[in-house]
């Protein structure tokens, strides 16, 4: 038993988190600005939360992940992160010659009151970002919310660098929110076969995921490109997939410069896809190709194959709230129950929402924001499940209850390929059903005594 | 790799001027004194390296921070005792089974590596002060474990609202009784590096945990193994040798340690340094209170195992005991040697560049010169000068405002406990014999003439270096493995080995041999280039036409 201090009687902890379902703004941030072209991210405070960031990317897209940090000291921590980051400024523009340096700052910069804006100003004013390139920034204090939501604050700050015009470009803006570099793909893929023309940010394909061809390149191909955010103001509307990590840049757009959106949520299983298509399909004013619906014919094919498997089996599931909402939906529609559901981000909303969705279930839903996984391991240990869902770290409570496991979401340590299978869309949701038929068969395939043990399932 | 074309002789300063040509002129500058060429094999004066200085902002480092030292490095290892992380949830997070360290329960079960325990800091707690809510916590803690211990950790927004958590700790402690409470001024921004951490880590145990055990030891022959951290089961397979050849290790400072384990350490009789980098001050201090000389080891590399283990059996001197150990080196090495000899026709003359933390970017040359492989650079991410230079230039580094936030602890001789464990006389007769005692020679002398020594190197000179010398083999850690990937080069992570392991005595070598000859053997780096890539030119046409 590796938690083996864990116990089934459950107090209530008011003061100490015991392995969290989330961790700190910085790393979103970080991970939404390398879906800018040419950005070099870069971290405002000491150089500690960087690596810590760093790391924990590579680790989970098995990629290059550059970011740089101030470096701050002591001294820095107490007369102010100024001098730092404008030396960092001119270092990064000189050294690494990026387009954009999209700056961050950690719980360090934040509790001091380093003023983003007012040190960009300055730096402006002493000439140390060169003509054409950008330095802009998102705060991200790690005190609040969770990583989705410093991926929040850098993607409105992105939004933020639309500039106001009275034109419109025909495009569509869509915030696709923190998923995989592999799911932007797809995501882009599903609005070119319908024709709808799109300005995606942050975009990570082709950036977290490229080749392999003995060249490096610190800034990659993909990513949005500066001159497309900043006529993100001119779009016909903006589609932002999920409430938690997109949805405020797209109000700001439309508060701001009068661009329409709406809020979906992301589009993990059938529904969550057939709405996300509807609207594109409403946005172009076009019919849906054949193909699509071809494909969400396998879908439904699919579902109708499998659902002998899954019908009535018990799933916990934790992650970020976003993804959370879309996967309880699939497991429901396909009659799985997830019945223990957390995400350490917090948001009253969340668990209303998880509650709506799990209403018509024969077991009732126990759902928690802001919550740990130490007390998701505790309702399964009063009460086992088939299936548990989430990052790596679940893998702990699955070896010690016993229970085939899924690994999905942020971060995936001890897996490789995630990066290039999306889990999104029609295409995502089949990956979703093998991969989960795989285990709950794999499992059955174990358990079964000799005389029962069959060939054909 | 056939593929590739070396480039021929480079000279070492065109090297080196390369690296500096693009910073800007006070960075140059900067890394010029952190950058050297090595000639400190016989010369008398060799050139000083500047090494354990801030790093530049802006200019990207392999560096992590205090907070990591202490808590991933130092405390991570250490199993049974509760170590909770005061400050947002980050930092905790991160340093959740990131490293690495492999443990074993043992008998008592006892162990909290698996968790990750926060306060978890909210805005409120950052403006309020959150004293209170790290007093609530580590009850929370004790009742839902009562644990031997609990240890807390400050992060950055700790220090600057000024929580007392050594306060916090004390009148915890006193409450319970039965459960040592006691802190760490880690906060991230207090040194240069990861190393500063090491250092006040260090520091608390030997105060509050080192020497608590006063149950004598019965056993024979007792070492401490200092600076060993049981990354992918090093400290398995050392203690598997050290428990066949009779040597009882009291306590490993930390891999697989227990709080009981650093309770004892004042019981061992020799102190036997591995990273010198993370815990040689921690040996002087266990001599000068307790009466322990140490030595420094190596138990990197089969050849240096059986070096470093004799030179145990010298100390003790032994018979029954130096007779066993070198039942033990004649029965490991055959197996050992016959691997080296096969994986040796495949990698002889074969390159390496290494940039780790402290001392693997050292030990682990051996292990490359067992197998006929070169160290053309190498360097420390969070080295001092004595780790390049020896111990000898201890006396002249400079103590800076940085090194000076790092409370230096007091130690003297205790009353009760201290013994030495050889007189004067038995000393001189070892040193005459050729024995060292406190001794470390560093990196620099073990390097050849001509390669290039680097502190703190960053991404853009490890770029450049890999692109001008075409290394067979970099070793570094995870933020750097993908970069030098994609140019090519295999990459093997010393930090945590990738998923392999353990590299560490006479399993181990056999281990790493396999490893390397896999990586640098790889058929993966000859596909760089599709066909049409390396033939571009279309020359012919096809049959069909
Ligand atoms: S919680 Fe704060 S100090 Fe810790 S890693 Fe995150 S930003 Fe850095
Ligand atoms: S070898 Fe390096 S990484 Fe390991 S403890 Fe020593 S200094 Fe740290």
């Amino acid at each position: 038993m590796l938690l083996r201090h864990t116990p089934t009687e459950i107090k209530e902890r008011k003061s100490l988190v015991v392995n969290p379902a989330k961790t700190c703004q910085p790393i979103g941030a970080m991970y939404a600005a390398l879906g800018i072209k040419g950005c070099l991210p870069h971290s405002h405070g000491s150089q500690g939360c960087c690596a810590y960031h760093r790391s924990m990317l590579t680790r989970h897209y098995k990629e290059p992940v550059s970011a740089a940090t101030s470096s701050f000291t002591e001294g820095a921590s107490v007369f102010g992160g100024q001098a730092n980051l404008i030396q960092a400024i001119n270092n990064i523009f000189t050294v690494y010659e990026p387009e954009v340096i999209a700056v961050h700052t950690t719980c360090l910069s934040e509790t001091i009151g380093d003023d983003l804006k007012q040190i960009v100003t300055k730096a402006t004013k002493d000439g140390k970002i060169p003509e054409g390139k950008t330095v802009f920034g998102a705060p991200t204090p790690s005190y609040v919310g969770s990583h989705v939501t410093g991926f929040s604050n850098m993607v409105k700050a992105m939004a933020q660098l639309a500039e106001p015009s009275s034109e419109k470009n025909g495009k569509v803006n869509i915030i696709p929110g923190w998923v995989e570099p592999c799911d932007m793909e797809e995501i882009k893929r599903l609005c070119t076969m319908i024709g709808v023309d799109t300005t995606m940010f942050p975009d990570t394909s082709g950036v977290l995921n490229g080749p392999l061809s003995g060249e490096y390149k610190m800034f990659p191909d993909g990513g949005v490109t500066i001159k497309e955010l900043k006529e993100a103001g001119q779009a016909t509307g903006t589609i932002a997939l999920g409430e938690w990590c997109s949805a405020d840049a797209a109000r700001w757009l439309d508060s701001k410069h009068k661009v329409p959106c709406t809020v979906l949520d992301m589009p993990f299983g059938l529904k969550a896809t057939d709405r996300f298509i509807d609207v594109l399909r409403t946005v172009a004013g076009v019919s849906i190709p054949d193909t699509i619906s071809y494909e969400r014919g396998q879908l439904v094919d699919l579902i109708s194959d499998m659902h002998q498997y899954f019908y009535g089996k018990k799933v916990a599931i934790f992650g970020d709230p976003d993804q959370l909402i879309s996967m309880v939906e699939f497991l429901r529609s396909i009659d799985m129950c997830p019945v223990y559901v957390v995400t350490g981000t917090p948001g009253k909303k969340f668990e209303k929402r998880i509650k709506e969705l799990t209403s018509d279930m024969p077991y009732e839903c126990k759902v928690k924001a802001k919550g740990d996984m130490f007390l998701m391991h505790q309702w399964i240990k009063n009460e086992p499940v088939d299936l548990l869902m989430g990052n790596s770290y679940g893998k702990y409570i699955a070896r010690d209850e016993d229970i085939p496991f899924l690994r999905w979401g942020f971060p995936i340590t001890d897996r490789q390929g995630h990066q290039y299978f999306p889990t999104v869309g029609y295409k995502g949701g089949l990956r979703l059903l093998e991969k989960i038929l795989g285990l709950l068969l794999d499992r059955k395939d174990r358990d079964s005594p000799e005389e029962t043990f069959e060939l054909v399932l | 790799m056939s593929s590739k074309t070396k480039v021929v002789q480079w000279d070492p300063a065109d090297i080196k001027e390369e690296l500096l040509k693009k910073y800007p002129p006070k960075v140059a500058r900067k890394r010029a004194k952190q950058i050297m060429i090595n000639e400190a094999t016989e010369s008398e004066a060799p050139p000083e390296i500047v090494a354990n200085v801030r790093t530049i902002p802006g200019i990207i480092t392999m560096r992590g921070c205090t907070y990591a030292g202490c808590k991933g490095v130092i405390m991570g290892p250490t199993r049974d005792i509760v170590n909770i992380t005061h400050g947002p949830i980050g930092c905790g997070f991160y340093s959740w089974l990131t490293r690495r360290n492999q443990t074993s329960a043992g008998p008592d079960g006892e162990n909290y590596m698996p968790y990750c325990f926060s306060t978890d800091m909210q805005d409120q707690d950052i403006i309020f002060g959150g004293e209170k809510k790290l007093e609530a916590a580590i009850q929370e803690a004790y009742d839902l474990f009562h644990p031997k211990g609990i240890c807390i950790f400050s992060t950055c927004p700790v220090g600057l609202i000024g929580d007392d958590v050594h306060a916090v700790a004390k009148k915890m402690r006193e409450k319970f009784g039965d459960c040592n409470v006691f802190a760490f001024s880690c906060e991230g921004y207090k040194g240069v590096s990861q190393s500063a951490g090491h250092h006040i880590a260090n520091n608390e145990v030997f105060t509050h945990l080192v020497g608590t055990n006063d149950e004598p030891r019965k056993e024979e022959y007792k070492i401490n193994l200092l600076g060993e951290y049981n990354i992918g089961g090093d400290g398995f397979e050392i203690d598997r040798v050290l428990k066949k050849c009779g040597i009882t290790n009291i306590a490993t400072f930390s891999g697989n340690s227990t709080y009981d384990q650093f309770a004892s350490a004042q019981h061992a009789d020799l102190s036997c340094v591995m990273c010198h980098r993370s815990i040689n001050y921690v040996a002087d201090m266990l001599e000068t209170k307790y009466g322990i000389p140490w030595i420094k080891v190596n138990f990197i590399g089969a050849e240096a195992t059986a070096k470093s283990l004799r030179k145990i059996g010298e100390y003790f001197g032994d018979k029954t005991l130096i007779e066993k150990i070198e039942a033990v080196i004649a029965e490991e090495m055959p197996e050992v040697e016959a691997i080296a000899k096969d994986v040796r026709s495949r990698t002889e003359g074969k390159t390496a560049m290494m940039f780790v933390g402290g001392s693997r970017a050292h030990h682990y040359q051996e292990l490359f010169n067992e197998m006929g492989m070169k160290t053309l650079s190498a360097g420390y991410e969070f080295g001092h000068r004595d780790d390049y230079e020896g111990r000898r230039v201890i006396p002249e580094i400079k103590v800076d405002a940085d090194s000076r936030n790092i409370e230096e602890i007091e130690v003297v001789a205790d009353e009760v406990h201290y013994k030495p464990r050889k007189t004067p006389e038995e000393i001189k007769t070892l040193e005459d014999a050729g024995y060292q005692f406190k001794h470390y020679d560093g990196l620099n002398p073990d390097m050849d003439k001509g390669t290039i020594v680097v502190d703190d190197l960053n991404q853009y000179e490890a770029e450049k270096l890999v692109e001008i010398m075409k290394p067979d083999l970099f070793c570094a850690g995870i933020k750097e493995k993908y970069s030098i990937q994609k140019l090519g080069v295999p990459m093997k992570q010393l930090h945590s080995y990738d998923s392999g392991g353990p590299y560490a005595g006479f399993k181990g070598a056999i281990n790493f041999y396999k490893e390397i000859d896999r990586l640098v053997g790889s058929k993966v780096w000859s596909y760089m280039k599709a066909p049409w890539q390396e033939n571009p030119e279309l020359t012919a046409t096809f049959v069909w036409e």
